[in-house]
């Protein structure tokens, strides 16, 4: 087994995609020669061809638009935005298109495509480059959007979500693109998409994230413990449809629940997880549940970007709130 | 039987050749030493500017950076041919003409160490801030340029972006729109061959770029631009062309990258060194400092002057930007709406209380 960091396992899946279905396809800006701006295509195209792996034109309307008409023909196009804050042309097409292409024709044609996209702040990188927009993508009917806690996660993730027959947008977290490595299994097996993945067990509070946000309430989690409070630690990893009987579950055990995002707090995602667990689990609850997320600013340019990232400290001080309630 | 419905021709412009050698009469204003000099110093003072953000980048002291490297000659010809009340939508990539139009070099430090506070500059107070979305500043040249017309101002309105930029919808739309209702719009495209790691070729299968304008019902031409008084003098006439109530149209400046994209770049995995050194030979600097030599008796003392005078002023703005502490974290609320609403309130004084 090999050690990958994020980045890596991310290569390797798509590499694996390239080498067994003929059918793959990647595009986007820079993903040739220059392996894409974060290195995530790095080698493909000398290796699999320029036919397969290829540079597109600067426009992201037709990137999103060609997937949408390339997988509808049977291909699976892999299509890289540069950074999620680029999307924003490709909305059309995934709103008005991607995700509904299967239900206005009634399943004669589909749209199995992937679109990848760098997401989130902490690395120092120019505006417009750190927003973590999965909230708004979660709420269009018929997308799946996929975010990868870990090495492993990201190569058996990504390889679901090429293989589904349905479009999926697959947010990386890039803070964490080389963050860690771990021993990952590059066999080609994929990992379930709509699961969330335990990654770390406990009792007494339930805590739910994804992306980079998983270091963070990891280390919250390892800081508790010194406390004597057992924190459980879920990372969503698919955002939608998410899997909603862990979480209740976890919560049901628990009776306690903070949810971590980097996005905006109102009407961020965490706020569909605490309306389902207050609709189903309010039985179980012992506590308020509770949110830290980004403030509903702007994402600042980097000189303040670490004054508003969620970290350990606001972690750790709704977790003792939610913990001390009575 | 077909007739010819239309046709249309893209001109190249230029006057100095490589070396500085006029080709043919020069424009009026390149006859002035005063003008040639203040022309050669911003373009000195640009490159300056970049040499010291790429070292502040470099330990640790900015954020990601572009540098105009090679391509001093638009940003400077650009802005030296506008007033005032003229309004300059910036790509990244013009700190010429930013510096030009009076932001200052500390503004543009700040800006690119992270801090939106560098965009509040205190000088073209209606110019906007640089445009990081690449060619989404097009339709808003668009507006500022309507709003213009329904005031009845005389201002012209100038777009600058990438030959990249060219590809995006965005582009194409605000160049139909300007076209159909004849604002006074000047796209300006420094085409520098380059989109990061893809080359102009694989960008667009157009013989140039300048021709895109015609389907938008605009004129559009090339200039070399290297050659600060061709890009000047081409300014000055699609200016003139938009004041005069004539409308929009589009210069294509053909220049090349010399630098890295950013410095989060590394142009090395994707062209090769020869290509650069070979395009140093056409850098814009040299041939005016050549002309300044051959005409108005440029000479090293002068030369060396300037560049003393301009290096104590980059190193001073830098030493400026330095000593300005980050804003606090509350500064995030507040110039999110005019009057901050109570609910947003409660969240910043939260907000306050976390750290
Ligand atoms: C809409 C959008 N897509 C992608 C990017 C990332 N990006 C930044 S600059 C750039 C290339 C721009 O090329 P060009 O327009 O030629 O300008 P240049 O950088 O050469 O000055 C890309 C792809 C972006 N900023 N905006
Ligand atoms: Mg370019």
């Amino acid at each position: 087994m090999a050690e990958l960091t994020m980045i890596e396992a991310i290569r390797a899946a798509l590499s694996h995609a390239l080498e067994t279905d003929p059918d793959v396809i990647l595009f986007g800006e820079d993903i040739g020669i220059d392996g894409g701006v974060f290195r995530a295509t790095d080698g493909l195209m000398q290796r699999f061809g320029s036919a397969r792996v290829r540079d597109t034109p600067l426009s992201e309307t037709v990137i999103a638009g060609m997937a949408v008409g390339a997988a509808a023909m049977g291909l699976r196009p892999v299509a890289e935005i540069q950074f999620s804050g680029f999307l924003y042309p490709a909305l059309d097409q995934l709103v008005n298109h991607a995700s509904r292409l299967r239900n206005r024709t009634r399943g004669r044609l589909t749209c199995p495509m992937v679109l990848r996209a760098p997401y989130g702040g902490g690395i120092r990188a120019p505006e417009h480059h750190s927003e973590s927009p999965e909230a708004m993508l979660a709420h269009i009917p018929g997308l799946r959007v996929v975010i990868p806690g870990s090495p492993a996660r990201a190569y058996g993730l990504l390889l679901a979500a090429i293989r589904d027959p349905d479009p999926v947008v697959f947010l990386e977290p890039k803070r964490i693109y080389r963050a860690v490595s771990e021993a990952v299994e590059t066999d080609g097996a994929a990992l379930p998409l709509d699961r969330a993945f335990l990654v770390a067990e406990g009792e007494d509070l339930t805590l739910v994230a994804w992306g980079a946000m998983l270091a963070v309430a990891d280390e919250a989690v390892a800081r508790l413990a010194e406390e004597g409070i057992s924190a459980e630690l879920i990372d969503l990893a698919t955002i939608k449809p998410y899997d909603r009987v862990a979480v209740r579950a976890s919560v049901a055990k628990t009776g306690r629940c903070v949810i971590v995002h980097e996005a905006a707090l109102t009407t961020g995602f965490g706020a569909e997880i605490a309306a389902d667990l207050a609709e189903h689990c309010l039985t179980h609850l012992i506590a308020p549940i509770r949110r830290v997320a980004g403030y509903d600013t702007v994402m600042p340019y980097l000189r303040l970007e670490a004054q508003y990232l969620p970290d350990t400290g606001r972690i750790l001080r709704a977790a003792r709130e939610v913990m001390e309630f009575t | 039987m077909s007739t010819r419905a239309a046709s249309f021709r893209i001109d190249c412009s230029a006057c100095l050749d490589a070396t500085g050698k006029p080709i043919g009469k020069l424009p009026d204003f390149a006859e002035d030493a005063n003008t040639l000099a203040a022309l050669y110093g911003a373009m000195v003072r640009t490159r300056a500017f970049d040499a010291k953000a790429i070292a502040l980048q470099r330990t640790g002291r900015l954020g990601t950076y572009g540098s105009s490297l090679g391509q001093e000659a638009i940003g400077v010809g650009v802005a030296s041919a506008m007033r005032v009340e003229d309004v300059l939508l910036p790509s990244f990539r013009e700190h010429g003409a930013q510096l030009w139009r009076g932001v200052t070099l500390e503004e543009l430090f700040l800006y690119w160490g992270g801090d939106e506070r560098g965009n509040d500059f205190a000088g073209p107070r209606r110019d906007f801030p640089v445009c990081i979305p690449v060619g989404t500043q097009f339709p808003h040249a668009a507006g500022v340029a309507l709003a213009m017309v329904q005031r009845k101002e005389s201002g012209v309105v100038v777009a600058m972006g990438g030959d990249g930029a060219t590809s995006k919808g965005d582009f194409y739309e605000a160049l139909n729109l300007v076209g159909a209702w004849d604002l006074p719009v000047v796209f300006v495209i420094s085409n520098n061959q380059w989109a990061i790691s893809v080359r102009r070729r694989e960008q667009t299968g157009a013989q140039t770029l300048a021709q895109k304008a015609i389907a938008g019902g605009l004129p559009g031409a090339q200039v070399d631009g290297n050659d600060v008084i061709a890009v000047r003098a081409a300014t000055e006439r699609a200016l003139a062309h938009a004041r005069a109530g004539e409308g929009g149209s589009l210069i294509e400046c053909l220049t090349y990258r010399l630098g890295d994209h950013t410095t989060a770049d590394d142009a090395s995995r994707y062209r090769e060194d020869e290509e650069v050194s070979a395009h140093w030979k056409e850098e814009p600097l040299v041939r005016l400092r050549n002309l300044l030599v051959a005409r108005h008796g440029w000479d090293k003392a002068k030369e060396e002057a300037l560049l003393r005078e301009v290096r104590a002023e980059v190193e001073a703005a830098a030493d400026r930007y330095l000593a300005i502490e980050p804003a606090p974290r509350r500064a995030m609320f507040d110039h999110l709406h005019a009057t901050l609403p109570p609910d947003l309130a409660a969240l910043a004084e939260e907000a306050a209380g976390d750290g």
